[in-house]
């Protein structure tokens, strides 16, 4: 378990060397980005009107609270489960050459394929602590497609030493949730078949 | 663009109505930024038991984050949940007739107030309210108990990524208690670990897929380190906590010493041709508030010691 401090642009170089399970915090730029913009790029081929290139995206949708003079406050930010982006990540990542896409749990073969031919990593964020994560968000300096609400909302923001993020899947494309499932459903069987005997409750 | 919007005016609500409508909106932010006690005393003693430095960060990073949210009273988690209230009712409760009213207004105004995420999207239309509240949003789930003139509710932020995506389904009586098993154990491997662990998980059984989710919810809404009062139940819940602990999903599904806060079964009875089993998964940062009002609206709150509203 390496520690690694990340700041964009993010060249593939910067990020040859992360493996699964390391640890990264980022500075820079990274903007909320979830279910409908994802379909709105890949589906409805709309340009992403915050450019993410050599940034990252957060799987997420906080808690904003809108100042009077037109500005945004970061209230409560945290991860939403990445897995329902699987279906869209693997072109997204082509389309917009981002190179962190962090979010909670893990995600599938597209992404692990895009994470090894883009050079992207995919990291999960500890989710549920949403006002740890908000106090190192420096400041919202965009927000795009507002009309899908406050969570849907690309909330492009500052972020400082923001983390702890650990590595899901790297630039090899391999995959920590997938390794670890294996083992899970192992035990599972193992689990399953000593419940049994005892439940026979209908006889 | 059209933009669609949601018609909203606040109820007029009798003086009685609106004293309860504020108690419940400054309760409902309490929730939000305040995990129930047998929640925090469960996180602290599986905290202790993991070693592994990364099972620590993530445990360290919670207890931080749950110690930022009182101090600053912000919602603790981002996801502040389609509001869901779970109610046994006195048929003598004298603002019944406003109850609904009631329940929304409070959900609307905590809104603002804790400030909680705008949850409501409306369906077909698929537009977000803003408002945090929409057709059946927030859910209320009530029954009449008896003849009291007594409320006791549930308050419950139930999230995208933990519980509102349960799943139940009527197995044939042949596939007996080992199908219910299997059905269980098989949802934490798959979606429990995305689901924020350790988790509470809430199992329902019942005569059909309505009765065995509404179960497997309300079981959630049971404390973390309570007991079925059916035996059979209990050793059911007994099992199922060891072998999902062995599965060893730990904090976040990163693996570890435990997986869950506990498991609680809720039973009702079944058609003899079908068993109906549910599962909610509740996460770690598991919301759940109660409320004991009296016909006077004296109120208590037996989950969260010291707290004033």
């Amino acid at each position: 378990m390496k520690t690694w401090h990340l700041t964009t642009p993010i060249a593939d170089d910067d990020i040859k060397d992360i493996r699964i399970g390391d640890i990264v915090y980022l500075n820079g730029s990274m903007t909320t980005c979830r279910d409908v913009a994802h379909r709105r790029l890949v589906e409805e081929h709309r340009p992403l009107p915050i450019d993410v290139a050599n940034k990252a995206i957060l799987h997420a949708g906080p808690i904003i609270k809108a100042n009077d003079d037109g500005t945004y406050e970061m209230v409560a930010v945290g991860p939403t489960t990445s897995m329902r982006m699987e279906k869209f990540e693997e072109d997204f990542v082509k389309e917009t050459n981002v190179k962190l896409i962090i979010g909670k749990g893990g995600m599938g073969p597209g992404t692990q394929a895009a994470c090894k031919k883009y050079k992207a990593l995919h990291l999960v964020y500890p989710a549920g602590n949403a006002v740890y994560a908000a106090l190192h968000v420096e400041k919202i300096v965009d927000a795009q497609w507002k009309d899908l609400g406050m969570p849907e909302t690309l909330w492009s923001c500052q972020v400082k030493d923001f983390g702890p993020l650990i590595v899901s899947i790297d630039t090899n494309g391999d995959n920590l949730f997938e390794k670890n499932k294996i083992e899970f459903n192992k035990r599972k069987e193992a689990e399953i078949k000593k419940i049994d005997a005892q439940v026979k409750f209908i006889k | 663009m059209d933009t669609m919007t949601y018609d909203y005016t606040e109820p007029v609500l009798s003086p009685k109505g609106q004293k309860m409508r504020d108690i419940l909106a400054d309760y409902i932010t309490v929730v939000s930024h305040r995990l129930p006690d047998d929640v925090t005393k469960k996180l602290v003693e599986l905290s202790k038991i993991e070693v592994d430095p990364l099972q620590r960060l993530i445990y360290d990073t919670m207890m931080e984050n749950q110690m930022l949210a009182g101090k600053l009273k912000r919602p603790s988690c981002q996801d502040t949940g389609a509001l869901q209230f779970f109610i046994k009712c006195g048929a003598k409760f004298p603002l019944l007739s406003e109850l609904n009213a009631i329940l929304k207004d409070a959900v609307y105004r905590a809104t603002k107030q804790a400030p909680l995420r705008h949850n409501a999207v409306q369906t077909f239309d698929e537009f977000n309210t803003g408002m945090n509240i929409g057709d059946g949003i927030p859910s209320v789930f009530m029954q009449i108990v008896d003849d009291s003139a007594d409320i006791e509710m549930y308050v419950y932020m139930a999230g995208g990524g933990c519980t509102l995506p349960g799943e139940a389904k009527v197995l044939m009586p042949g596939e007996g208690y080992e199908g219910v098993v299997r059905f269980v154990m098989d949802r934490m491997t798959s979606y429990g670990i995305n689901a924020c662990p350790p988790l509470l998980v809430g199992v329902g059984v019942g005569t059909s897929a309505e009765t065995a989710a509404l179960n497997s919810k309300l079981a959630l809404m049971r404390r973390v380190d309570s007991v079925s009062p059916n035996k059979n139940a209990a050793k059911l819940e007994h099992l199922l906590e060891d072998g999902i602990n062995n599965i060893g999903l730990g904090p976040q599904g990163f693996g570890g010493k435990a997986s869950v806060m506990g498991v609680n079964v809720i039973n009702t009875a079944r058609h003899p041709s079908a068993i109906g089993v549910g599962v909610s998964t509740g996460c770690w940062s598991h919301r759940r508030g109660k409320i004991n009002f009296d016909s006077d609206l004296n109120y208590d709150l037996p989950l969260n010691e010291g707290v004033e509203l």
